[in-house]
């Protein structure tokens, strides 16, 4: 067990060094941060102008004031997985189509290691860059919790979520770079996918019927709505669990097909 | 140590290598020779169990290929024809990486690296990541890669090919010096690399065995020219167009 505890971290390592020596970590985190940067401004100055909206209309005053958990960080959480779609295709791009096109895929799958130990390895690597990503992220969030007054269970399992949410997605995008062995090819078609599913409940309500609930149930973004407002529950994590372990299972099946091809 | 028998390997309709047997002992340097698309990348990629082979099986260093592929990737080194590296890591990175991957302990590796290093005459570039070697040095780095577990049996893939001389004779002595505790196979162009290292030859033309004999009777009264010239002359297939096939 621990020889194969080994072998994953020998690839994690890895994977860190190929995402930190070049230039693509740097680049996808600066932007995301940026991208963050600016729509939490957005938010809290929406926030700011229903306040003030609030204050103009006296005889609203002795209701309760719009919650800030509500209105600034489940928001910008819910605009974090859009940007999410765009960017972990970034990130898993590379995993296993490029690889296959150096080559070096003909060393990893000649050498002891059992391909489950290759996958999770890299996922765990994109894993790795990607909860740091959405560390930095919660950054902000942290920001009210010390100058505002804000709830901060409802944060924290929010962040949970957002981490369910984008491990499933990577599990997909790596998924998908094992499929091919153009990158380029591998990030438009996670983009498709991931866009895909993330919208998949939108005709819902229009289906209607035990089709419309199946498509509620498979969005991510449906199931991670809860947990952005501060309810946890079991079914939420086992579906974003679910999610992950299909993925590590597509890319395990395609790279063992591919060993023996 | 190695025992190829009967190695058939078909891409759709296409026969790339066909009826394939050859045996290779411990401290056999074994000659791999043929022309472009006899089936020599294809038939060493089936005995490293990268490819699956469509019928027929081999032995290396004692275990089957099919069965216990798991084994036989324990006990092998290889070295593709381009020597597949990670531009983005140092050469030493790069060797401890594979090395762990290969099950190679860390405290082995720190003596194991800076004598691979010395072996294949890598200090100078030790610390340059790979992507910005020459083809010479990626070479040798890759045959680094190959020894670094210490492996019963090397497959090396054209490991001279894009060398200059001085390199080429460092290599070959190399390659000799492994003999003594190891089977080599080594596939190459250069027929007097092969006259120069090896103590056995096999021919492969047209996806078959035209010839595997041992060097020493063989060139008794012949060259390794003549010889090879001879036995690929009696094939008259080998433009059949499965190069292409063998190659992917």
């Amino acid at each position: 067990m621990s020889g194969c505890v080994k072998n994953i971290y020998a690839i994690f390592k890895r994977e860190m060094l190929a995402f930190f020596v070049s230039p693509i970590a740097y680049i996808v985190i600066t932007g995301f941060i940026f991208l963050c940067a600016y729509f939490f401004y957005n938010f809290l100055g929406y926030y700011d102008l229903v306040l003030q909206q609030y204050a103009a209309m006296p005889y609203q005053m002795n209701k309760q004031l719009p919650s800030m958990n509500e209105f600034v960080v489940a928001r910008y959480y819910y605009t974090l997985m859009v940007i999410l779609v765009f960017m972990i295709p970034m990130l898993t791009m590379r995993l296993i189509a490029e690889e296959k096109r150096t080559g070096t895929f003909e060393l990893l799958a000649i050498s002891p290691l059992s391909v489950t130990e290759i996958v999770l390895g890299k996922f765990f690597g994109v894993s790795f860059v990607v909860i740091v990503m959405l560390l930095l992220a919660f950054l902000f969030p942290c920001l009210l919790y010390i100058y505002g007054q804000i709830e901060f269970m409802p944060m924290l399992t929010g962040l949970i979520g957002m981490i369910l949410y984008a491990l499933g997605f990577v599990a997909i995008g790596m998924a998908i770079s094992s499929f091919t062995s153009n990158q380029m090819v591998a990030a438009i078609s996670s983009m498709v996918v991931l866009l895909l599913l993330y919208m998949i409940n939108s005709p819902a309500e229009s289906v209607g019927g035990s089709i419309g609930e199946l498509l509620k149930y498979l969005s991510p973004s449906e199931q991670v709505v809860d947990m952005l407002l501060g309810v946890v529950q079991l079914k939420t994590v086992i579906y974003f669990v679910s999610v992950i372990l299909f993925g590590i299972f597509l890319s395990q099946r395609a790279l063992e097909a591919q060993r023996w091809r | 140590m190695i025992k190829v028998m009967n190695l058939e390997k078909r891409f759709g309709d296409v026969t790339v290598v066909s009826g394939v047997s050859f045996e290779a002992e411990r401290g056999d340097i074994l000659g791999f020779l043929g022309p472009n698309g006899a089936g020599k990348t294809t038939t060493m990629r089936m005995l490293v169990t990268f490819l699956p082979p469509t019928s027929g099986t081999a032995e290396v260093a004692g275990y089957d290929i099919l069965r216990e592929s798991a084994e036989v990737r324990k006990r092998l080194g290889y070295l593709p024809e381009n020597p597949p590296l990670y531009n983005e890591m140092r050469v030493t990175e790069y060797l401890k990486f594979m090395g762990e991957i290969k099950g190679v302990s860390s405290e082995e590796l720190k003596s194991r690296i800076p004598d691979l290093v010395d072996i294949c005459a890598l200090s100078g570039v030790a610390n340059k990541l790979c992507g910005h070697l020459s083809k010479g040095f990626r070479q040798r780095v890759g045959l680094a890669q190959a020894l670094i577990h210490n492996p019963d049996v090397i497959i090396l893939d054209e490991p001279t090919s894009g060398l200059d001389p001085v390199q080429i004779i460092e290599i070959r002595k190399l390659i000799s010096s492994l003999a003594e505790s190891h089977t080599v196979v080594l596939s190459t162009h250069i027929l007097p690399e092969v006259t120069e290292v090896c103590n056995k030859v096999v021919i492969l033309s047209a996806g078959k065995v035209a010839l595997e004999s041992d060097l020493e009777e063989l060139l008794q009264d012949r060259t390794l020219e003549e010889v090879f010239m001879e036995s690929i002359a009696l094939d008259t297939s080998r433009h059949s167009g499965s190069e292409q096939v063998a190659i992917q």
